[in-house]
């Protein structure tokens, strides 16, 4: 098989490594190497769960086939190279939603398995992983094995959130969830502190399917937001039929923006309107799935507004019982550093999935873009780790490019348990990314 | 407008996304190579995508006393066959010219499976191929003399895409047996062409330059390489416009034209 030797990145741009690239074009040549492999979708995790540093990266994109479909059950199986937006294209005029869905379309259906993703529902429907009906593998001695919560189901939930360390997933199954229409419902609630966005979460009475909050990380009120509640329009609440509302035309972002455009002042401004804008939106209202979903998708290449040395999105999950506590102390931190954010969102989770390196567990989780300036911001988010770790929380590794091993070790207590499926089935650690090393994921640990 | 159209070597990127394009359009389809299990995946991705009515069936370029049988099965299932779209080729490797065992499979499937599966192709869409392959309901003779006429015009209007490559306008000592093997079959397209004019049918010979598909992928020295899909595209828009042989993108004609007209004396000494 031809490779390209190329410098490549994640989605926030940083780390840039040099990779061996592979884009095989038929399902059987989706195939493990005698060295280390990492399998990469559409380059979309952040950071480096798909990148492998001087090593072999086998590109997925054009093993993308969509291979069956049953309208009346609702079931879905293709290969793990498709797009959520393709699928989403054959789905939805016949009556049916991705179960859990990311806040962007343009990712594999293998990076969602991956990862463990999650979407605004988390609280109501669990992780992509809890849809899965069954994964078809390719082990680190070339078999193909089938795996699901009943067959296998040891690898299968070593591989749901496992970041490709498993083997390459060839084909997944997946339950998808029904819909009357292609429109949401949604509803704005605006909270003028986090203590008021938290009680806007935690009130049963406005909670939807989809819970999502926006912070403005720039306001002179510590937290304040809007709470975004919405659900899959009902036949009632809709025109009829499944004519999508969105606006096709996406525009590209042409170029780098130098790194000065997006600053406190251009941010705040921003966020001061959008505040305002989306906050005086009381009363429910009709959307696409497409705005409501993946409003940065409008916006291709939009990672290139923070500039030639990219950025860095955190994620991270408080539990429960101090969720309020950390998210401000987290807040608070990010303010004194008088870094700006230009997107911080708080989501709630539901339990703990079966996943076994899965990333939700039962508490609220806040996101935050932060540009690469200086290294400054790695010391910023350093302290940001150690607030989660007091507070029993965990980072997520789909976002990630610089958390440390130790970290991560406190951070997800079921890595032992994980690390024996991975052992037995790839002893010599074929299938490793740059974030495996670096985390200390796999290979020979006592 | 209800098309079905033969794919041979179904499972090459621009084979691919000619498929899809032609789906696109409302397409039924027939597809067909020598791997019947990725023909199996892409039959059934095209089916869900686009919701036409997709078959496969094993093809093998260089197995020419197969073929007659192969196009029987393909107008079995199609028996409105309206074209076809001849995709397969081997590239082959360096070593082609210096091993004829692997140039003679290079020219084997490039040109003379090529030329064998055309013929029965041709002979189809011709006025005495009919004859052949009876069309199952005659129309009646008599009164609508100008119907039937009509019919038959329509019956015996269909097209032939030949992807050859603009490797056979000139010979480099980089991929001449590849270059040999498709400038013959780019001749053979221009014959085709010649004699089914008076019968309607029409015989595009595309020339791809650099297209992003496995044939090329880290190859050094590539450049404006095009994608599949837009390709694809072209290919399928080719049918609506009247040029006869087609290079994609539409600047390698003048490239091609440049190169051809280099003089051999200065020619032979490139290192091309």
């Amino acid at each position: 098989m031809p490779t390209l030797i190329s410098s490549i990145s994640g989605w926030g741009r940083y780390p840039v490594q040099s990779c061996e690239l592979e884009r095989p074009e038929r399902y059987a040549d989706l195939r493990p190497t005698e060295t280390s492999l990492i399998t990469r979708g559409q380059g979309r995790s952040y950071g480096d769960a798909a990148l492998n540093e001087n090593g072999r990266v086998l590109l997925t994109e054009r093993v993308n086939r969509l291979l069956e479909f049953d309208a009346e059950q609702g079931t879905l199986r293709a290969e793990a190279g498709v797009t959520l937006a393709e699928i989403l294209e054959v789905i939805v005029p016949r009556g049916w939603f991705l179960p859990v869905t990311p806040g962007t379309k343009f990712v594999s259906l293998g990076g969602c398995v991956a990862a463990d993703v999650h979407g605004k529902n988390h609280h109501h429907d669990g992780s992509f992983g809890d849809h899965v009906l069954g994964i078809e593998l390719i082990l680190a001695d070339g078999s193909r094995v089938t795996c699901s919560p009943l067959e296998n189901p040891q690898l299968f939930w070593a591989t749901v959130g496992g970041m490709g360390l498993t083997g390459i997933i060839g084909e997944v199954g997946l339950k998808l969830t029904p819909i009357q229409s292609a429109h949401m419902m949604v509803r704005h609630h605006a909270a003028a502190n986090l203590e008021q966005l938290f009680g806007l979460m935690q009130d049963a009475s406005i909670d939807d399917r989809y819970t999502v909050a926006w912070i403005d990380s720039m306001g002179a009120q510590l937290g304040r937001g809007i709470a975004m509640c919405g659900h899959h329009a009902t036949q009632q609440e809709s025109p009829p039929g499944f004519q999508h509302k969105g606006k096709k035309n996406s525009r590209a972002i042409p170029c780098d923006f130098p790194a000065w455009a997006l600053n406190s002042l251009s941010i705040g401004a921003f966020n001061s309107l959008y505040y305002r804008r989306e906050g005086a939106k009381r009363e429910p209202f009709l959307s696409g799935y497409d705005p409501y979903f993946y409003p940065l998708d409008a916006l291709e290449k939009w990672n290139r507004l923070y500039g030639k040395r990219g950025f860095v999105q955190y994620q991270c999950v408080i539990p429960d019982a101090s969720a309020y506590d950390g998210i401000r102390q987290l807040l608070q931190e990010l303010s004194a550093s008088r870094r700006p954010s230009f997107l911080a969102v708080l989501k709630r989770l539901g339990a703990q999935g079966r996943g076994l390196l899965s990333f939700p567990m039962a508490g609220y989780t806040l996101a935050l873009d932060l540009p690469i300036r200086d290294d400054g911001l790695f010391a910023l988010l350093n302290r940001l780790d150690e607030i989660v770790l007091q507070h029993g929380g965990r980072v997520y590794l789909a976002k990630d490019a610089r958390l440390s091993a130790e970290s991560f070790g406190a951070m997800y207590p079921r890595y032992a348990e994980w690390l024996k499926i991975k052992n037995a089935l790839d002893p010599q650690n074929r299938f490793s990314s740059s974030l495996s090393r670096r985390l200390g994921i796999g290979g020979s640990d006592e | 407008m209800s098309e079905a159209v033969l794919i041979l070597g179904a499972t090459s990127a621009i084979a691919r996304a000619t498929a899809n394009a032609f789906a696109a359009r409302g397409a039924a389809l027939y597809l067909a190579s020598r791997d019947t299990e990725e023909l199996r995946r892409i039959a059934a991705d095209i089916h869900l995508r686009y919701g036409v009515e997709v078959h496969h069936g094993l093809f093998d370029a260089e197995a020419t006393g197969t073929h007659d049988a192969f196009f029987k099965s393909v107008l079995a299932a199609m028996p409105k066959l309206s074209g076809v779209v001849l995709a397969f080729g081997y590239l082959g490797d360096q070593q082609a010219a210096r091993d004829f065992k692997i140039g003679a499979r290079v020219i084997a499937s490039n040109f003379t499976g090529a030329a064998s599966i055309l013929s029965h192709c041709a002979n189809y869409f011709e006025p005495d191929g009919q004859a052949r392959f009876p069309h199952p309901n005659p129309p009646p003779k008599g009164e609508g003399a100008n119907e039937t006429l009509r019919d038959l015009r329509v019956k015996r209007r269909g097209f032939i895409i030949g992807i050859s490559s603009v490797a056979g306008d000139r010979g480099r000592q980089s991929n001449y047996v590849y270059g040999a093997a498709k400038g013959a079959l780019s001749l053979y397209l221009q014959g085709l062409r010649n004699r089914l004019y008076a019968s309607g049918v029409r015989v595009i010979t595309v020339k791809p330059g650099f297209v992003d598909t496995a044939m090329t992928y880290g190859l050094p020295g590539l450049f404006l390489v095009a994608s599949p899909q837009s390709v694809g595209e072209r290919i399928v828009a080719a049918l609506g416009k009247s040029a006869d042989v087609v290079y994609l993108p539409w600047f390698w004609r003048y490239i091609m034209l440049i190169i051809r007209h280099i003089p051999e004396p200065v020619f032979k000494r490139l290192k091309l």
